[in-house]
């Protein structure tokens, strides 16, 4: 029981940045934007919020800064995919070489740490947040170990991403927005006949996209590390893609898919050594395989069809 | 020897980092810090100390620089060995494939590289320290420090390198306490789990988790994760390659140090002195290339028996009456 509890706390903490960054996909390819930049987004604002979480020593103007940095990230994507109806594919990608260069090249200029950042300490990180009588309910079975080890004790930022995913499960299905979200995606000629603006939907998708994205990067430099290092994303934003698809593009099940490539990760943390029943102990390198077979059994084998919205990936042109 | 330099000039002639180095005096020195950075808290900051302190002590003045990408490391070499930088100093096995194919071509330039091998080359020096040694002492610590009898070792991932300082650690624990458990768990699998503190982390709270309530890293930039970790939880860390119990103060029961430091001075100073030598160097407790660390930060939590454990160990090792295995001999452990 208790080992259980340790392996789904430490599904929920390295879950959290994945949750903020396929919501955030999803909203963008929801509008008809496919947004491979993911990856390139959760680095520039992991990069954002540490810097200025290090240098004003507020962890509140950090997350601003990250979140601000995917805004431009996420601003130039939409100039280049909406505005100039340029590949959106090259586009992230481009933004995903970006961030990558960018951020060693100036962490390595400012700070002179090979591209990482100081720690940061003090009132520069998000901590653990304790939820009303935790404590007492601690000492209870079945439920004190639940509430108080598992529910309680997270910080803020992975609160906001479980409460997220309801939020845009109202958001897509019972919102005006959410249903011009979803028709601008599968077909925006409806949506300008119809007399509203196509780019300004899909500029507000992105936005959207940013927030949530940007709250993922700040959660990886400081919340679960102190500190930005390089390439420290390392293909969260893909596996968020992958998650994406995997649920076909809904907020609960992509919640699924997200604890799910999170309890892997957990999973090989956690399992490293263990001497395992019948089989004895597993070799680390099995161990760290484990996630990434899995993912491809999964997508290859249970996903099923995926059926993208139908406008994704393609700009769209006004007829005059 | 005109001709492969004059290949050389011509090759480092179109390199960009050439406006990095305007204004290289002739034969200063040069140190080319790995990956991690100048200011890594680890290895590097070591490399730097030694050579600040060299500056300070000679005022012999060095170039140096830091590298964005592997792809950089043969031309960094390459334009200081082509603009003259003598002796050059490289920390970190990484640097061996690129200081292989240039100093072949500068045989009248030194090279020193610290932490690997390189002894078929008549122009480098090669300076490697006995990892296990100094980890056997903080090994010792652990084992004495321990609460829960159980410790852990979080290398960034499997390699033989990293194994000889979870080797001698693990002996040094069961020299004191044959029963203590000791966890072992891998960051990653390849050279970018150095940079993966937030894994470091996660594994760190693994291991807490199960009980182990005094970790010791062999990760390098990671491991500040994992002393961030230790700290955060209460149990204790254990700082490697450089004295990082300042990071956090009262939770890194000690640090392994390896004194990159004297090995970039000494090159510095013999070369200064024509006293350099092409050899291959193996510092141990009993050169002082290793040990434990202890300072105003670690104080509240070493007792004198600690002390005492930790100076008796240190001289049965360097009269021989304790003999610490090595990992990379045979490519196991004993304990």
């Amino acid at each position: 029981m208790e080992d259980l509890i340790s392996i789904l706390v430490t599904t929920i903490r390295v879950s959290t940045p994945l949750i903020l960054a396929c919501l955030a996909g999803l909203y963008s390819e929801r509008a008809g934007i496919v947004d491979i930049g993911l990856e390139g987004k959760l680095l520039g604002s992991a990069f954002g919020a540490a810097v200025v979480a290090a240098v004003t020593g507020n962890v509140w103007l950090g997350l601003l800064a990250g979140i601000g940095v995917s805004l431009v990230f996420s601003g130039i994507h939409g100039l280049a995919s909406i505005n100039f109806r340029g590949n959106q594919i090259i586009s992230g990608v481009a933004l995903n070489f970006l961030a990558s260069g960018l951020t060693v090249f100036l962490g390595a200029a400012w700070f002179g740490r090979g591209g990482n950042t100081p720690p940061l300490s003090g009132g520069a990180r998000f901590y653990a947040i304790q939820l009303p009588f935790a404590r007492e309910l601690a000492g209870v079975p079945v439920i004190g170990p639940i509430y108080s080890g598992l529910i309680s004790g997270h910080t803020i930022l992975t609160y906001i991403a479980f409460l997220a995913v309801p939020l845009t499960a109202f958001v897509l299905w019972r919102t005006r927005f959410g249903l011009r979200l979803r028709a601008v995606g599968e077909n925006p000629k409806a949506l300008d006949t119809a007399g509203m603006s196509v780019s300004w939907l899909r500029y507000k998708a992105l936005a959207i996209t940013a927030v949530l994205v940007g709250m993922g990067g700040a959660y990886l430099s400081t919340a679960q590390a102190a500190s930005f290092s390089r390439e420290m994303s390392s293909g969260r934003g893909y596996i968020a893609l992958a998650a994406l698809i995997f649920a076909k593009w809904k907020p609960y099940p992509a919640l699924g898919a997200c604890l799910l490539f999170g309890f892997l990760e957990a999973l090989q943390y956690r399992l490293q050594g263990v001497s395992l029943p019948v089989i004895g102990p597993v070799p680390t390198q099995a161990m760290q395989a484990l996630p990434y077979v899995l993912t491809i059994l999964l997508l290859a084998g249970f996903v099923g069809r995926a059926i993208a919205p139908k406008a994704s990936g393609q700009p769209y042109v006004k007829e005059r | 020897m005109s001709k492969t330099k004059t290949a050389g000039f011509a090759v480092v002639a179109g390199i960009a980092l050439t406006t990095l180095m305007a204004g290289t005096a002739l034969a200063d020195p040069a140190l080319v810090y790995d990956g991690g950075g100048k200011f890594d808290a680890s290895f590097n900051e070591s490399a730097y100390n030694g050579a600040e302190q060299f500056k300070a002590d000679t005022g012999q003045d060095y170039q140096d620089l830091e590298i964005s990408g592997d792809a950089q490391r043969e031309q960094a070499i390459r334009q200081f060995a082509a603009r003259g930088n003598n002796p050059i100093v490289l920390p970190g096995f990484s640097w061996e494939t690129a200081l292989r194919s240039v100093a072949a071509d500068f045989p009248d330039t030194s090279f020193l590289i610290i932490d690997t091998v390189v002894d078929d080359l008549d122009n480098v020096r090669s300076v490697v320290f006995k990892e296990h040694e100094g980890s056997f002492l903080v090994g010792v610590l652990a084992a004495m420090a321990t609460e829960t009898g159980t410790i852990g070792f979080i290398p960034a991932f499997d390699f033989s390198l990293l194994q000889s300082f979870g080797c001698g650690y693990k002996q040094g624990a069961r020299y004191i306490d044959p029963d203590v458990q000791i966890i072992e768990t891998a960051i990653g699998t390849g050279f970018d789990a150095f940079n993966n503190p937030g894994g470091g982390t996660e594994v760190a709270l693994s291991q807490i988790d199960r009980g182990a309530d005094v970790i010791y890293h062999a990760a390098g930039g990671a491991g500040v994760g994992v002393l961030q970790a230790a700290a955060d939880s209460g149990v204790l860390g254990i700082g490697v390659d450089s004295n990082q119990n300042h990071l956090h103060p009262g939770s890194v029961l000690t640090s392994m140090i390896k004194r990159v430091d004297v090995a970039v001075y000494n090159a510095f100073e013999d070369f200064a002195n024509d006293t350099w030598t092409n050899d291959v160097q193996v510092l141990g407790l009993a050169e002082d290339g290793v040990g434990a660390a202890f300072d105003d930060n670690n104080a509240s939590l070493i007792t004198d028996e600690m002390r005492a454990a930790v100076d008796d160990a240190t001289a049965k090792i360097i009269s021989g009456e304790v003999v610490v295995h090595d990992y990379r001999t045979d490519e196991s452990c004993p304990v």
